[in-house]
Formats: C-alpha cells, sequence, structure tokens
C-alpha cells in the first residue's frame, strides 16, 4: 500500500528505553556511583501496520505492552529508536506546523485543558494556538457542545468537573482544530458505563462525520466492539494479531458458547461438552469451534429444547488467548 | 463530509503570534485572579529579601555618615523598592519547573501543539506579571512612605524603564530554559540552578549595587548577562544613565536575548530527543 492511501504507515518501528537498575540496599547504591547499570528495554519491536483514511482500528494489549509508547511516537511526543512512521505524509518526529494541527492525542488520564479556568477560556486559547478563524471556530465548538451535551458545563471551572464532564470536554478541546487523525489512549477509563458510552457514540459519531482516522486503546472491549472492525493486538512490543475484529476469534479462540434451555432439569450434559454453568432448566457448554453444528443439532434432535443459542467466547477471553497463545509459541 | 485539511485561517504569522500572545496572557491574568490572596502572600513573602537589603544598607549609609560608595540611605531605598518591582517582571520559569513539568510527563501537551512551548512560558509569565505589578504598587507605596526613597525621575528613564524590564525579563526566560532544558538529560538539572542563582547574586546587582562591588567584578559583569537582568533595568530609572549608557544597556539586552535565543534553539533540537514523556 503506497503512502497516498495510508493516513498511517508504520514500518519496523522501534523504541528502546535504557533503564537504570540496581540491588536494594546501600552497599548496591555506593556502588552504582561507580558502575551504573543500564538495561535496555525494548518497548516496541519492529512493529508494523498501515491504516486507511477513516478507519478506526483498536489498539489492544495488556499493561506495558507497548501501545502507548506507540501512540506517542505516532503523535510526535517520542523518537523511534529505529524504523519509520509516517501521518499523512509526515514523519512525526519532525513535529511540523501542518502535522501537529492534522492530529491530536487523547489520553483519559490527563488533562490539557486550563485547570482553573472554564473550559470555554481553554477554547478560546486552543483557536489562537492553532490559529483557526473565529467563525470556523464558533461554529466547530458549538457543534462540538452540542455532540457531547456539554452546554452545562463549560463555563464551569475545569477543575470542579466529573471525571466524566472533564473526558468530554477534552474531546471537545482536542478536536476544535478539526483533526483528521486520532490518536485516543483509554478515553473512558474510569469513566461510568453511561459516560462510556456517550464517549464511545461521539467518537464513533465524529469519524462518521468528519472522515477520521482514529487509533484507540481501551481496556473496555464494549469501546472496541463498538468501534472498531479491525484490531491490532500488541504484546511485549510486538504485534501478535492484526485483521478484523471477528476474525480474531476465529483465528485464536478454538471454542464457541452454546447457551441452552431444555424442558428437563435433569437432562445429562456432560457428553455434549464442558459444561460451564447450570442454572436450573438453562446451561452453557463450551464446545469445541469445528464441533458445533453437530453437538447444536444433537442437542435439538436428542434433548427436549426450549431455546438455544450459539455465541462467540467473550473479547476479553479471546484477548487472553493471543497473549496465552504467544506465551506457548 | 470528510477532512481534506485541518480548518485554519490564514493570518500572517506575525498576526498569529500576537493573537496568541494576547490570549495566552489574558488566560494568566484569568487565573492569577482565581488565587488573588495567595498572590498576595507570595508577593509579601517575596518583598522580604530587598526589605532585608534596605535595611542593612540603609543602616550602613547612616552610620557611616549619610553614605556608602556615593549611595545615600534614601538612594539604597530607591534602589530596592525599584529592584522588587524588577525582580517581579524578571521571575521565569525554573528549572524546578523543569523537572517537574519533565518528570510528571507535563510538556506532552505543549509538544502536541503547534507552537514551540518557550512561547507558553513567556507569554504566561508576562500575562502572571500584570497582576503581580498591579498587587505590588500598594505595597512600593509603603515602602515609599516607611523608607523615604531618593526618587529623582527623568522623562528618558521613564521611557526607556519599561523596553529594559522587557530587556530583563527576555534575557532571564533564555538563561532558565537553557538551564532547564539540562533535565532532559539528568533528573536533577536544579543543582546547575543553584550556582546560576549564585553568579546572579553577585554579578548583577541583585545582592548589592555593582558600584559596592571591587572594580574587576564590575568589569567582569560588563561582559556577561546577569547585569542586564537586575542591575541595568533599576539604574535606568534611579541611576540617571547617559543616553549613551542607555543605548549601550539596551544594545547589551538585545545581544544576549538573541545570544540565548539562539541557544535555546540549537539545544531544543538536540534536547527534546531525549524527552521520554513518561508519567503521561
Amino acid at each position: 500500500m503506497s503512502e497516498r492511501t495510508a493516513d498511517v504507515l508504520v514500518s519496523t518501528l522501534s523504541r528502546t528505553f535504557f533503564v537504570p537498575e540496581r540491588e536494594a540496599g546501600l552497599r548496591a547504591a555506593i556502588g552504582s556511583l561507580f558502575h551504573r547499570k543500564t538495561r535496555a528495554v525494548p518497548a516496541v519491536d519492529a512493529i508494523s501496520f498501515e491504516i486507511k483514511p477513516g478507519e478506526i482500528v483498536g489498539f489492544l494489549g495488556p499493561n506495558g505492552a507497548g501501545k502507548t509508547t506507540t501512540l506517542k511516537m505516532l503523535s510526535g511526543l517520542l523518537y523511534p529508536t529505529s524504523g519509520e512512521a509516517r501521518v499523512f505524509g509526515h514523519i512525526p518526529s519532525r513535529r511540523e506546523r501542518d502535522f501537529l494541527s492534522g492530529i491530536t492525542l487523547v489520553m483519559g488520564n490527563r488533562s490539557q485543558l486550563q485547570w482553573d479556568l472554564p473550559a470555554l477560556d481553554s477554547f478560546e486559547l486552543n483557536r489562537a494556538i492553532y490559529r483557526l478563524r473565529q467563525d470556523d471556530f464558533i461554529a466547530m465548538r458549538d457543534e462540538l457542545i452540542e455532540l457531547l451535551e456539554v452546554a452545562d458545563i463549560v463555563r464551569k471551572p475545569v477543575r470542579n468537573l466529573s471525571l466524566g464532564e472533564r473526558m468530554k470536554v477534552e474531546m471537545v478541546g482536542s478536536l476544535l482544530h478539526r483533526p483528521r487523525v486520532l490518536f485516543l489512549d483509554e478515553p473512558t477509563l474510569g469513566l461510568d458505563v453511561t459516560m462510556q458510552k456517550r464517549v464511545r457514540s461521539f467518537i464513533g459519531e465524529y469519524n462518521r462525520r468528519y472522515g477520521a482516522t482514529v487509533l484507540l486503546t481501551s481496556h473496555y472491549m464494549a469501546d472496541v466492539v463498538a468501534l472498531c472492525r479491525r484490531v491490532i493486538v500488541i504484546h511485549h512490543g510486538r504485534v501478535l494479531f492484526d485483521g478484523d475484529l471477528a476474525a480474531l476469534s476465529d483465528r485464536f479462540a478454538a471454542y464457541k458458547t452454546i447457551n441452552v434451555t431444555l424442558a428437563d432439569v435433569s437432562a445429562p450434559l456432560e457428553t455434549y461438552g464442558e459444561v460451564m454453568e447450570r442454572d436450573g432448566y438453562r446451561a452453557k457448554l463450551r464446545v469445541a469451534r469445528a464441533e458445533v453444528s453437530r453437538i447444536a443439532a444433537r442437542l435439538l434432535s436428542e434433548q427436549q429444547v426450549s431455546d438455544l443459542t450459539i455465541e462467540e467466547p467473550p473479547i476479553e477471553d479471546v484477548i487472553e488467548l493471543v497473549f496465552a497463545h504467544e506465551a506457548t509459541a | 463530509m470528510t477532512l481534506s485539511a485541518p480548518v485554519r485561517g490564514q493570518p500572517s504569522p506575525l498576526r498569529a503570534m500576537i493573537d496568541f500572545y494576547l490570549t495566552m496572557m489574558r488566560t494568566a491574568i484569568q487565573t492569577q485572579f482565581q488565587y488573588r490572596a495567595a498572590t498576595y502572600m507570595y508577593l509579601l513573602g517575596m518583598v522580604a529579601e530587598p526589605v532585608i537589603y534596605l535595611v542593612v544598607w540603609t543602616t550602613i549609609a547612616r552610620t557611616h555618615g549619610g553614605q556608602v560608595a556615593g549611595i545615600t540611605a534614601g538612594g539604597f531605598a530607591a534602589y530596592y523598592i525599584v529592584w522588587t518591582l524588577v525582580r517581579n517582571v524578571n521571575i521565569v520559569f525554573t528549572p524546578y519547573g523543569w523537572e517537574w513539568r519533565i518528570r510528571e510527563g507535563q510538556l506532552s501537551g505543549q509538544l502536541l501543539r503547534p507552537l514551540h512551548p518557550i512561547h507558553y512560558d513567556i507569554a504566561e509569565f508576562a500575562g502572571g506579571k500584570v497582576i503581580w505589578v498591579l498587587l505590588y504598587l500598594p505595597i512600593a507605596i509603603g515602602l515609599t512612605l516607611v523608607f523615604k526613597p531618593t526618587f529623582d525621575l527623568t522623562p528618558l528613564g521613564l521611557v526607556v524603564f519599561f523596553p529594559a524590564i522587557v530587556g530583563a525579563y527576555l534575557i532571564r526566560t533564555m538563561n532558565l530554559w537553557l538551564l532547564g532544558m539540562v533535565t532532559f538529560w539528568t533528573t536533577r538539572g536544579s543543582a546547575i540552578f543553584e550556582t546560576y542563582i549564585m553568579a546572579e547574586l553577585l554579578l548583577s546587582g541583585r545582592l548589592v549595587p555593582l558600584q559596592l562591588m571591587p572594580g574587576w567584578v564590575q568589569a567582569i559583569a560588563n561582559w556577561l548577562p546577569f547585569k542586564w537582568t537586575f542591575f541595568f533595568p533599576i539604574e535606568v530609572l534611579v541611576g540617571h544613565p547617559s543616553s549613551a549608557s542607555l543605548l549601550i544597556g539596551l544594545g547589551m539586552q538585545v545581544f544576549w536575548t538573541a545570544v540565548g535565543a539562539g541557544l535555546v534553539w540549537l539545544l531544543w533540537r538536540a534536547s527534546v530527543r531525549h524527552y521520554t514523556a513518561v508519567g503521561n
């Protein structure tokens, strides 16, 4: 794929941190004065991927997998140790004005707003920083305020807002310059379920309305399922999977779940698969993926079945399986 | 609707920069208004340093027949009252602040924006000073009533004073940015700041008016940036310098600001590569 068709292009990108380390205690502390030891920690190890304009891609992995380091390299905060990154044709580490005016990085645990002032004042500052025309700025600001339903809180000092309210006004501030590429690092971190849904639907709406490209990390799989058709799974700095979310289950989850409701509470089920749960007439069975059709047919023919559904395993379980697969590979 | 390019206006770079500076200064003033009482407490604490110098030197002057090295008690009072005003204006972001913003990853927010981070510091502190100077005025009146300074202001001195304190502010900003950027390499860059402060105390007129220092110290001070951040702007207002001295002083301020800005530009490019955005 050429640069013209990819908004984000990452090629064998690596970042290694050199971390000083020593044993605990005074003796080791004195020793470190004369002989300082450092350890090379490869946070990101030769990853490659591309993201097309307008795509929303989930970037998944456990803590320390290298997700945030990658986002920081793509947004120009960190210099790569080796490899190449390009974001709509720009090399991020050069931090050119056109590049910085076309991206945003939102971190769920960090505010870029003026803490003591109403968010409206921070928005006005962003207008000046991004050199927005007054009419463009006001139109975009009001549109975002309406989309996120924050009209009643943008006049309060940011320090007086709840976590969820702060994240919503943070979103408004980060998108006033209408970035074409969004790097979102845990944007729903710490929010309650209602607020998570609101932020999630806003990201989807922004993507649809402006055709923006989104790379999203989240530990809430509901975010990923709702927004991302494609996921990139990273662990120990390396890409383990890059493809459709649906394909993730096919590749890594060797089983599916059959939920069945029976007329006979004592019907034996052990011969059909692993009984994960049994609650009166209802039961949940784990069945090998290749056997699902046959087992479902057997259940229907051999038992008095009131209801039967077949489900993919929860995405959280699939991700765990991906990591387990990597550990044993 | 899809995005072909980020939406931006077309103001000239200069107009855009002026707009940013004015907006950032307004923001800083509003922030200062949020903490009026705290700001006043800081200011009162800051006045302690010049008042101690003032009491010591006016006492010495009185016990030495009314003056020391040609400076009268009233002259010392005028020097340190203006000193406090200059000090208010030349306070800038310190290497201690740098340690905090690098350790906590606070620099990330500024690095993500299409503007060199030094502009935020210059504009934000400049805005804050509007409030600090306004709050200092009643204190200055009080000090004037107590210590009876000898002011002999000239129209030229008053006109030159404003660019002179702006020059002092810019030189100190560049100097402390250079020291602050050491934090990209070592987590305790502020240790160097202590050495800087020692040199500044002796060579800037901060501890004592430079006339009281040995001749060779004064000669060295002429060729270093420190004098132009304290002694020169104070002397503009209280020392009756000649027009030529004023021109030389302003010229030296432009020179040291330019040298500092050039070094900041060079060092920044090398330093920012070491930023690890920890804590964020």
